[in-house]
């Protein structure tokens, strides 16, 4: 009952508290998922085969891993930006900004979505500007991602900004007595421990972007083999009471998503390794 | 997910090093306005198109009956799974900060899993589990209990997109401030439940009322794992978001964006809060430094 | 009863780490014990077994004829000072040292006055009248030390347990401190059993030092005992300063390299050992002679003493002496070292 020689624990509600926590994590979380594998492993293969590799789920997936991809990519970039400018710089308002940051969290996603696609929709305040230039946001893949830039962004900022508040400015005074120019301290010296914490963030923003429903829907279009996001296509799916269909799609995303975030931690990990600070 | 420790000594930021006035002026102006484009000007939107035709329209489309009870529903899923989440939340973080046992880092995972879990997904497992064709679906139909397309449905789906949050915000304390104090509170003879509500409650206090605060705003704004399960029966099972689309779809922006406005000041009070416990953080923080 | 508390052949393991390899002890009704050692030597874990705080693996704690091994951490009734205090940064000194009092069951609870008047009488006996409402936050680190002595006393313990009583705070509040707990223990009489790395404290303040390595006991004696008459090498090197120096036992003899060292006497087995000799017990000779010659390295000034670094040919590190304060060698000049008093041991080098 008790490994490793535990005889008798001190501190009290061992036993209570982990069987709350195992129950309703079983309850709630592990056998629904469950229930998905097994439904999607009673399809048989073929049929798996069929659904997976049919035109319409490889172009949703195509567009919601893609997009969640690039979302990831600019807001590793504006991410560490905004990190960076609220660390280092004081300025009017610093305060509201780095409140501001969280609003995605705060923010239900369906709201949102249809105040996104009022914005970028081409008579909306942005969408007017940009389309005599012939750019379309709204009801393009465009749109998916500029929803995505908006639902990932606080997790690139709050994953980076607590690990450069806390490096030591020692390190940047010293290579800059050392005679480094400040693009080489920056190169050198402050990115190298900013990347893990950086990775972190991309990794959180690519996976909340690849499951985003809410905020995508209304900015999408959602003309199918175009702009349907995965998501979407199993509640297609579900509506037309194609359960086998949802199951596979849904399975397919899991099982992309876990493959994708696992190559990415372990290179995290050897990343973390090679520069000896894991 | 939101780091606690962050901002816990504004006196430790360090003055500008390096950069130019210019580079600086210029890397702000680029960040404000990119907050500006991404964050700001949707917040400003959702108000400005539902005050587009004015107060009076605004008025009467949160009072029409269908908002009405959409948002009674939607105060009743989170009255019900925020609860819950704060229970099993508290009891994981206890487990977790506090004993050795095998199988420790998986359960951090498994707890964790619901936030990288699209919440279609969530939606779609318990279509599987108690939809008519589901595996529960013929039991669930002969004793005549309904799960999906109905209340019981979207709590669920809730409680599951909210697992994470309570846990997630106190279990970082819990750990940064060791077992000590509970040591000190039994040795001196409290009981276990004693012990509970006078020294560790009140220890994780702020960051308890913090992750509830996030687990409500998620809870009263879940958008997709509740649109699968609810079957949108207008007045029944539209929690605000659901009715925000149906509005939305009928071409109805000034409503929907009415009912958006009232979860857009949702959020914005829990960022409101956020900020102020942000405050008291700084001391509670500081304070799990040894006395 | 004459024992208050005894600790027999006690055993603790953390996985693959003996912390503790059976350990006993006997503490006497009013004694104050010090447990010194280095860090990982085991006290703060026997410490903790003996506050129900770890489990034992084997072995048996007795607070006077009762067994403790099966007693809850409420029936132990032990007065436990962390190291940190882990004061209840939420509640007043006042109600932090009601706490064990309005902890008990409602039947066995005191009267809030009597608590009241309790935690009156504690406050004064540790000189924190007037600060009862103040927050832990709000407390120097000394006055922190004394409510979390309060906090502990107030529930009458049958045994005061100090983590390291004033490992965390500055040199000079250390000392009053000291003091302070010397006379407050003289007044009080609990049986106190205290951790602590610091010698100095151990050695002042306690009644009997035990003193730890490795997760045995290696010496339990006064002051006096383990200072002067240290019954291992441990003991003695750790123990004040000393020098170690490599020597041979031969027959009745002391020899240190070829020459045999006059005026020793030892009761060791023949072979290799060490020479354990504190500074204050070399005396400088005239003319260069003595056991141990050597060259001048440096000569400084140690608070009352002066002390000079000798390097003698054939020994590992430089000899540490204490000269008086009349003489004063040149750094270089050549001098001979008497040897007063030493102590030997049978040691693998």
């Amino acid at each position: 009952m008790h490994p490793r020689g535990h005889a008798r624990r001190i501190l009290p509600g061992f036993h209570l508290s982990l069987g709350i926590t195992v129950t309703a994590l079983s309850c709630i979380v592990l056998i629904p998922l469950a229930a998905l594998v097994a439904k999607s492993a009673s399809t048989g293969v073929g049929t798996f085969v069929e659904i997976a590799t049919s035109p319409r789920t490889l172009a949703a997936l195509r567009l919601s891993f893609g997009a969640a991809l690039l979302a990831a990519m600019v807001n590793a970039v504006f991410g560490l930006l905004i990190a960076w400018i609220l660390v280092r710089y004081d300025f009017p308002g610093r305060r509201l900004v780095d409140a501001i940051v969280d609003l995605p969290f705060a923010m239900p996603t369906a709201v949102a979505g249809i105040a996104l696609a009022a914005i970028y929709a081409p008579n909306g305040i942005v969408g007017a500007v940009l389309d005599p230039y012939g750019i379309r946001v709204a009801y393009t893949p465009l749109g998916v991602a500029v929803a995505l830039v908006f639902i990932g962004l606080p997790f690139v900022v709050r994953s980076v900004q607590p690990v450069l508040e806390e490096l030591e400015s020692e390190l940047e005074e010293a290579a800059a007595l050392l005679g480094a120019n400040r693009l080489r301290v920056i190169w050198t010296v402050l990115l190298p421990p900013l990347l893990p914490a950086l990775i972190t963030g991309f990794v959180l923003a690519f996976a909340r972007g690849v499951g985003e429903y809410g905020s995508v829907i209304f900015i999408a279009g959602n003309v199918p083999l175009v702009s349907e996001i995965a998501p979407l296509l199993i509640v297609i799916r579900l509506e037309q009471f194609d359960y086998a269909g949802a199951a596979v799609v849904g399975v397919l995303m899991l099982v992309l998503s876990f493959v994708l975030i696992l190559g990415l931690n372990l290179f995290h990990a050897s990343f973390r390794r090679s520069i000896g600070n894991g | 997910m939101v780091d606690s420790a962050r901002d816990r000594a504004p006196a430790a930021r360090q003055p500008a090093r390096g950069e130019s006035l210019a580079v600086r002026v210029v890397l702000i102006g680029i960040a404000l306005a990119f907050v500006s484009l991404m964050l700001v000007l949707p917040l400003l939107s959702v108000f400005t198109e539902a005050l587009r035709k004015g107060w009076d329209v605004y008025v009467a489309a949160i009072r029409e009956p269908d908002a009405h009870s959409a948002i009674r529903l939607t105060l009743l899923v989170a009255a019900i799974a925020v609860p819950i989440n704060v229970v099993t939340g508290v009891a994981g973080a206890w487990v977790i900060a506090r004993f050795e046992f095998p199988g420790r880092n998986l359960l951090v995972s498994l707890i964790d899993l619901p936030f990288s879990v699209s919440p279609v997904i969530t939606g779609l497992v318990y279509v599987l589990l108690f939809g008519a064709q589901g595996v529960f679906g013929t039991w669930l139909a002969y004793n005549d209990v309904q799960i999906i397309f109905a209340v019981p449905g979207i709590v669920l789906a809730t409680i599951f997109v909210t697992f994470p949050f309570v846990c997630r915000e106190i279990l970082p304390i819990m750990q940064a401030q060791g077992s000590a104090d509970e040591e000190a509170a039994l040795t001196l003879g409290a009981g276990p439940w004693w012990m509970f509500f006078t020294i560790t409650l009140p220890n994780i206090r702020w960051g308890l009322l913090y992750g509830v605060l996030l687990c409500n705003a998620r809870a009263m704004g879940e958008f997709g794992a509740v649109s699968v399960v609810s079957g949108r029966i207008r007045g029944l099972t539209t929690t605000m978001p659901l009715h925000i689309e149906i509005l939305y779809n009928e071409y109805n922006s000034v409503a929907a964006f009415a009912v958006a406005s009232l979860l857009a000041l949702l959020a914005l009070l829990t960022l409101l809060a956020k900020a102020l416990l942000e405050w008291r953080y700084a001391d509670e923080l500081a304070a799990t430094r040894p006395l | 009863m004459t024992v208050a508390l005894s600790i027999e052949n006690l055993r603790k393991h953390f996985g693959g780490f003996e912390a503790l390899r059976g350990v006993s002890l006997n503490v006497e009704p009013g004694e104050l014990v010090a447990l010194l050692g280095p860090s990982g030597s085991g006290k703060t874990t026997l410490l903790r077994l003996v506050a129900g705080l770890e489990v034992e693996d084997a072995g048996r704690i007795l607070f006077g004829d009762v067994e403790a091994n099966n007693l809850t951490l409420r029936d132990r009734r032990i007065g436990f000072v962390f190291q940190h205090y882990a004061l209840f940064r939420h509640l007043t000194v006042e109600d932090n040292i009601a706490y064990g009092l309005r902890a008990r069951p409602r039947r066995e609870r005191p009267s809030v006055a009597e608590i009241r008047s309790r935690v009156g009488t504690l406050l004064d006996l540790v000189q924190l009248g007037g600060l009862e409402k103040r927050f832990p936050a709000q407390l120097s680190g000394g006055q922190r030390q004394r409510v979390a002595l309060a906090r502990a006393l107030a529930i009458e313990p049958r045994v005061l347990l100090l983590d390291e009583p004033f490992g965390a705070l500055d040199a000079q509040v250390r000392k009053d401190l000291r003091r302070w707990l010397r006379d407050l223990h003289a007044r009080t009489g609990h049986t106190t059993l205290f951790v602590t790395h610091d010698q100095d404290e151990a050695l002042e303040l306690a009644d009997r030092v035990a003193i730890l390595n490795q997760g045995a006991i290696e010496q339990v004696g006064t002051s006096d005992d383990v200072y002067e008459r240290p019954e291992t090498s441990f003991v003695c090197g750790f123990l004040g300063e000393t020098n170690r120096l490599p020597v041979e036992f031969a027959g009745g003899q002391v020899f240190l390299g070829e020459l045999p060292i006059y005026g020793m006497a030892h009761f060791n087995t023949p072979g290799p050992g060490s020479l354990y000799v504190r500074p204050h017990d070399l005396q400088v000779t005239e003319g260069g002679t003595g056991a141990l010659s050597g060259i001048v390295l440096s000569v400084r000034r140690i608070a009352d003493r002066r002390r000079a670094s000798i390097a003698v040919p054939g020994m590992p590190a430089a000899i540490e002496t204490d000269i008086s304060s009349g003489f004063a060698p040149a750094v270089g000049e050549r001098i001979g070292l008497r040897i007063m008093r030493a102590l030997t041991f049978n040691e693998a080098r």
